[in-house]
C-alpha cells in the first residue's frame, strides 16, 4: 500500500490538481530528507514546538515560584539545571521560555518578510520614482545597525515584550526587501511574464500571481537562515532589560540576570545560552535544507 | 597502421536517481584518428555526456566507467583529478556552446590565453603574450593587440567562439572536443569558425570530436559520423554518405529536416521505436579509416 | 490584417540610444504566413515586440485590422485578436504554474466561459492528450513546453499569430512535429503568422512571403518562389541563401 501511495506521489503524470501538487510536495520532501543535518534541525525544532505547547505539563517545576534558601544551586537530582538567583527551576524556566522565544521568532518571521516581499517587489515591479522612493527608505533603514534601532523604537514605544517584537520586525524587513527587489528585475523581463501581458493581465495580477510565488522561496530560505539573528537580537533586547519583564523567563533576560555570578555559578547563564545556541543552530541547519528543497537555481536536473 | 589517437570502447556514463539508475551513456566505443568526427544526435541522447567523460567531467553521483579508454595508448579512464588537469587542456581541449559562459568576464582575454597557455606550457609572460598574439592571429581575429585588452563583453558572440577556439588551442592539444561549437552563431559567422577548426585538422594533424545537432552541417563539415540515440551509438557512417543512411532514426531525423528546394506541405515526423533503444549498431568499420592523418 | 509603415525602434536615450529598427514597412493581409528573416541583431524580434506591446518606443504607422497602435498600451480586443509565441520555451512558462494554471489563466483572462471543458480541448488541439494537464513544466520537454505555450496563445481565439523562432531551441525531429501544428492550426483556425527565425529554410517551408533584415533594415522583401529559386535581389539575401545550404570548404 504503502508503495503504491509513493508512486502516487512520484507520478509524472498527475491525474488532478490535488495530486500535482501534493507530489510536488512530497519531492520537496524527499529532497529535504536526503539532508541528515537539516532534518537534525527540523527535529530540534519539532522538540521545540511541543516543549512550548505542552510546557506547563513538562515542566517540573513552576517557573515562578521562588525558593530562597535553595537560591544559585548547582545542577542536580532535584534541579536537572540548577537554580536561579531566586532559587527558581532553571530547566522548567526555559522550558516556559520556548512559549516567549516562539512567539518572537514566529512574529518576526511573520511580519518582517510580508513588508519585504510587498516593498521589494513594487519598487521592482513598478521601477521609476517608486523604485527610488522605496529603496530609499530602505536603505535608511539599511543604514542604522539593527539593534540600535530597535533599542530607540522599544524606548519610544516603552519596554514589553509586545514592543520588542515590534521594534525588531520593523527592523529586520530591509534586507527582505533589497532581495526581492533583486528577484523581481530579474523575474520582470522573462518570457512568462511578457506572456502573461499580451493575455491582458494587469499589474497587480502578474505581481501576485506571478512574481510573488518566485520570490517567496528565496525568502523563506533567508528568513530560517536569519532566525537565528532574530533570536539573538531578542535576546539582546531582552538582556538590555527592554524585552521581556521579569518575572517572565525570556531566554535573554535570564543571562542578563545570570551574569551578576557568572564566574561562581556557570549555570545561571550558561544554560539559557546553551538554550539559544542549540535553537539558533537548528534553524540554520533547516534554512540550509530549505535552500536545497526551494532555491529554483538548485537545479530540477 | 598507427594507433589511433584517442580509443573508446564500451563508455558507460549512470548517475543513480530517486527511479534507479539513469544512463546517460549506454556503451559507446569508437576510436579517433587525426580527422573529423561528428557525433550526431537529439538533446539527451548522451552526445554531450560523452564528451564530458572523455575529459573528466563528470560530476559525482555521476559514475564513468569503460572498457577501455585510452589517449595514444595510455589510460585516462577515471584518472585522479591531479593528472587529468594535465591532460586537460593541454592534450585535450573542449570548446562549449555559448562563450559567453565559458570566459572569464573580470579579466581580460589577452590575460585569459596568457594564463590558460603557461598554465599548460610554463615559459614566461612574453612567451605567452607571443604565443596568445599568434592565437588570436591563427583564428583570424584582424586586430589581435587591441582584443588582448577587450573584456569578454565587449565582443560580438563570434568573436567570443574564435576567442574560445583560440584559448583551446594555445597549449597544442591533440585532440579538440567541440560541444555545438557554431549553434550559438550566425551563419556567415560559422563559416569562418569552421574553417579554423577545419584548417586545424589539416594543418596540425589534430583530432577533431565535433559534437552537433545539425545533420546537415555534419555530413559536409566532417570525415565520420557517429548517431546516437538514446545513449548508444546506432549508426557509424563516412560522412559523405549520410543521406544513404540506412537506421531508420538517422533517415527519420533527415527526413524531418524541412528543405529549400524539395517544398512539401507537412514534413515527416519521426516515429520512434522501442527497439532502437537496444539493437544493433549499423556500421561501416569499427575502426578509424584515418589513424595517422589525411 | 497588418500593415506596418516607416517604422522605427529604439532602445535607451541617446547618447545610448540605439536603433534596432530603422525604416521598416511590411504588409500581411488576412490568412497569409508571412516571414521576417535575418542574423541576430537584425532586429527582426524588435519588431514582434513593439507589435505586440513589449516595448513602447517606437514611430511610425502599426496597423491591426484598420485599428491603428500606440505606445506599449493595448487594449482587451488587441490581446484577444493578437498572440505571441516565445522562442524558447523553457523561459516562456512560469516554473511554478502548472499545465492547467497556465491554460486556465489564459481562459479567464480572455473572458472565456466554461473553463474546465475548454481545457482539454485547447490540449487536443495541439496534440498533448488530457495526460499532461497537471503537470509542471520541469516534468515536460522542450518540445511539449512548446505545444503548451501555443495552446495558450490559442486560448482566446486569436487570429494573428506573432511566432519569435517557435523551433530554433528545439531537435529537429521535434522541429517538424511543432512546424506541422502550426501549419495544421493555420489551416483549421484560418489564422494569420507573422513569423519570425534566423532560418531560412524554415521560413521556406513555413511562409507565403518573407522580408529579408539586416542591421534593422529591411533589405528585400520577396515571395518564396523567389527564395527557392534563390533569386534575391540584393547581395545579401543571395549570401545569406548560400550560408544557408550548408557549410562548403573552400
Amino acid at each position: 500500500m504503502s508503495q503504491t501511495r509513493r508512486d502516487w506521489l512520484l507520478s509524472d503524470a498527475p491525474q488532478t490538481r490535488r495530486q500535482a501538487r501534493l507530489g510536488a510536495i512530497y519531492q520537496g520532501w524527499l529532497t529535504f530528507r536526503a539532508n541528515k543535518l537539516a532534518m537534525f534541525g527540523l527535529i530540534i525544532l519539532v522538540i521545540l514546538i511541543f516543549t512550548a505547547i505542552f510546557a506547563p505539563w513538562i515542566a517540573p517545576q513552576n517557573p515562578f515560584s521562588q525558593n530562597l534558601g535553595g537560591r544559585l544551586a548547582p545542577p542536580s537530582a532535584e534541579h536537572l539545571l540548577g537554580t536561579d538567583a531566586l532559587g527558581r527551576d532553571i530547566l522548567s524556566r526555559l522550558i516556559h521560555g520556548a512559549r516567549i522565544t516562539l512567539f518572537i521568532v514566529g512574529t518576526v518571521a511573520l511580519i518582517a518578510p510580508i513588508i519585504g516581499l510587498f516593498i521589494g517587489t513594487v519598487a521592482g515591479f513598478a521601477g521609476g520614482w517608486l523604485d527610488q522612493v522605496l529603496m530609499r527608505i530602505t536603505d535608511i533603514f539599511l543604514a542604522f545597525p539593527k539593534l540600535i534601532l530597535a533599542l530607540a523604537f522599544v524606548a519610544a514605544l516603552g519596554a514589553s515584550i509586545g514592543n520588542a517584537v515590534l521594534a525588531l520586525a520593523l527592523t529586520a524587513w530591509p534586507p527582505y526587501a533589497r532581495l526581492a527587489r533583486a528577484e523581481t528585475l530579474t523575474i520582470r523581463n522573462a518570457d512568462y511574464i511578457a506572456a502573461a501581458r499580451l493575455q491582458g493581465a494587469g499589474p497587480m495580477r502578474l505581481l501576485i500571481r506571478h512574481i510573488w510565488p518566485l520570490c517567496i522561496s528565496s525568502l523563506i530560505v533567508r528568513v530560517a537562515l536569519d532566525m537565528a539573528g532574530i533570536i539573538l537580537s531578542a535576546a539582546g533586547l531582552g538582556f538590555l532589560g527592554l524585552g521581556a519583564q521579569p518575572p517572565m523567563p525570556e531566554w535573554g533576560a535570564m543571562i542578563s540576570d545570570g551574569r551578576t555570578y557568572i564566574l561562581d555559578f556557570w549555570w545561571v547563564a550558561a544554560m539559557p545560552g546553551l538554550a539559544i545556541f542549540i535553537v539558533s543552530l537548528s534553524f540554520n541547519l533547516l534554512g540550509d535544507g530549505l535552500r536545497d528543497v526551494l532555491d529554483p537555481k538548485g537545479g530540477k536536473e | 597502421m598507427t594507433d589511433p589517437l584517442l580509443s573508446v570502447r564500451d563508455l558507460r556514463v549512470a548517475f543513480p536517481t530517486r527511479q534507479g539508475v539513469f544512463e546517460a551513456v549506454r556503451g559507446v566505443s569508437f576510436d579517433l584518428g587525426r580527422e573529423r568526427l561528428g557525433v550526431v544526435g537529439e538533446s539527451g541522447s548522451g552526445k554531450s555526456m560523452t564528451g564530458r567523460a572523455i575529459l573528466g567531467l563528470v560530476r559525482p553521483p555521476g559514475r564513468v566507467t569503460a572498457d577501455r579508454m585510452d589517449l595514444d595508448g595510455q589510460p585516462i579512464l577515471n584518472l585522479p583529478e591531479r593528472k587529468m588537469r594535465k591532460i586537460r587542456g593541454s592534450r585535450i581541449s573542449m570548446v562549449m556552446q555559448d562563450p559567453k559562459f565559458s570566459l572569464n568576464p573580470v579579466m581580460t582575454i589577452g590575460d585569459q590565453i596568457i594564463e590558460a597557455y603557461r598554465l599548460h606550457a610554463g615559459g614566461g609572460k612574453n612567451v605567452g603574450r607571443q604565443k596568445a598574439l599568434d592565437m588570436l592571429h591563427a583564428v583570424q581575429i584582424r586586430d589581435p593587440e587591441r582584443v588582448m585588452q577587450a573584456y569578454p563583453h565587449e565582443v560580438s558572440g563570434g568573436m567570443g567562439q574564435r576567442i574560445m577556439i583560440a584559448m583551446m588551442l594555445a597549449p597544442d592539444p591533440e585532440i579538440l572536443i567541440a560541444d555545438e561549437p557554431t549553434s550559438a552563431l550566425d551563419v556567415s559567422v560559422r563559416t569562418e569558425v569552421l574553417n579554423i577548426m577545419d584548417r586545424l585538422v589539416t594543418d596540425r594533424g589534430m583530432g577533431l570530436i565535433f559534437i552537433s545537432h545539425d545533420l546537415n552541417l555534419v555530413a559536409q563539415f566532417c570525415d565520420r559520423v557517429l548517431i546516437m540515440y538514446a545513449g548508444r551509438v546506432v549508426e557509424t557512417l563516412t560522412a559523405k554518405n549520410l543521406h544513404d543512411a540506412r537506421h531508420p532514426y538517422t533517415q527519420g531525423l533527415l527526413n524531418s529536416l524541412p528543405r529549400l528546394d524539395a517544398p512539401t506541405g507537412r514534413l515527416p515526423v519521426l516515429q520512434r521505436q522501442e527497439s532502437w533503444r537496444d539493437g544493433d549498431t549499423i556500421t561501416e568499420s569499427l575502426e578509424t579509416e584515418f589513424p595517422g592523418g589525411l | 490584417m497588418l500593415k506596418i509603415e516607416h517604422l522605427d525602434v529604439w532602445f535607451g536615450l541617446p547618447p545610448d540610444r540605439v536603433d534596432a529598427v530603422k525604416d521598416a514597412g511590411f504588409s500581411v493581409t488576412a490568412g497569409e504566413s508571412f516571414g521576417l528573416v535575418g542574423e541576430s541583431g537584425s532586429g527582426k524580434s524588435t519588431i514582434l515586440r513593439a507589435i505586440a506591446g513589449l516595448v513602447g518606443s517606437w514611430s511610425g504607422r502599426i496597423e491591426v485590422d484598420g485599428q491603428q497602435l500606440e505606445g506599449h498600451r493595448r487594449n482587451r480586443d488587441f490581446y484577444r485578436s493578437v498572440q505571441m509565441v516565445f522562442q524558447d520555451p523553457y523561459a516562456s512558462l512560469h516554473p511554478r504554474h502548472s499545465v492547467d494554471a497556465v491554460l486556465s489563466e489564459a481562459l479567464k483572462l480572455q473572458g472565456m466561459d466554461d473553463i474546465d471543458g475548454r481545457i482539454p480541448r485547447l490540449l487536443d488541439d495541439v496534440g498533448l492528450g488530457r495526460v499532461f494537464r497537471f503537470r509542471y513544466p520541469h516534468q515536460l520537454s522542450g518540445g511539449q513546453r512548446q505545444r503548451v505555450a501555443i495552446a495558450r496563445a490559442l486560448a482566446g481565439q486569436p487570429r494573428l499569430l506573432l511566432l519569435d523562432e517557435p523551433t530554433s531551441a528545439l531537435d529537429v525531429s521535434v522541429q517538424a512535429e511543432i512546424l506541422n501544428l502550426l501549419t495544421d492550426l493555420r489551416a483549421e483556425h484560418g489564422l494569420t503568422y507573422l513569423m519570425v527565425s534566423h532560418d531560412l529554410v524554415v521560413i521556406g517551408h513555413m511562409c507565403d512571403r518573407l522580408s529579408v533584415m539586416q542591421h534593422g533594415r529591411i533589405v528585400e522583401t520577396m515571395d518564396v518562389a523567389a527564395l527557392r529559386r534563390g533569386a534575391g535581389q540584393q547581395d545579401y539575401t543571395r549570401h545569406l541563401i548560400g550560408a544557408s545550404s550548408g557549410y562548403r570548404r573552400y
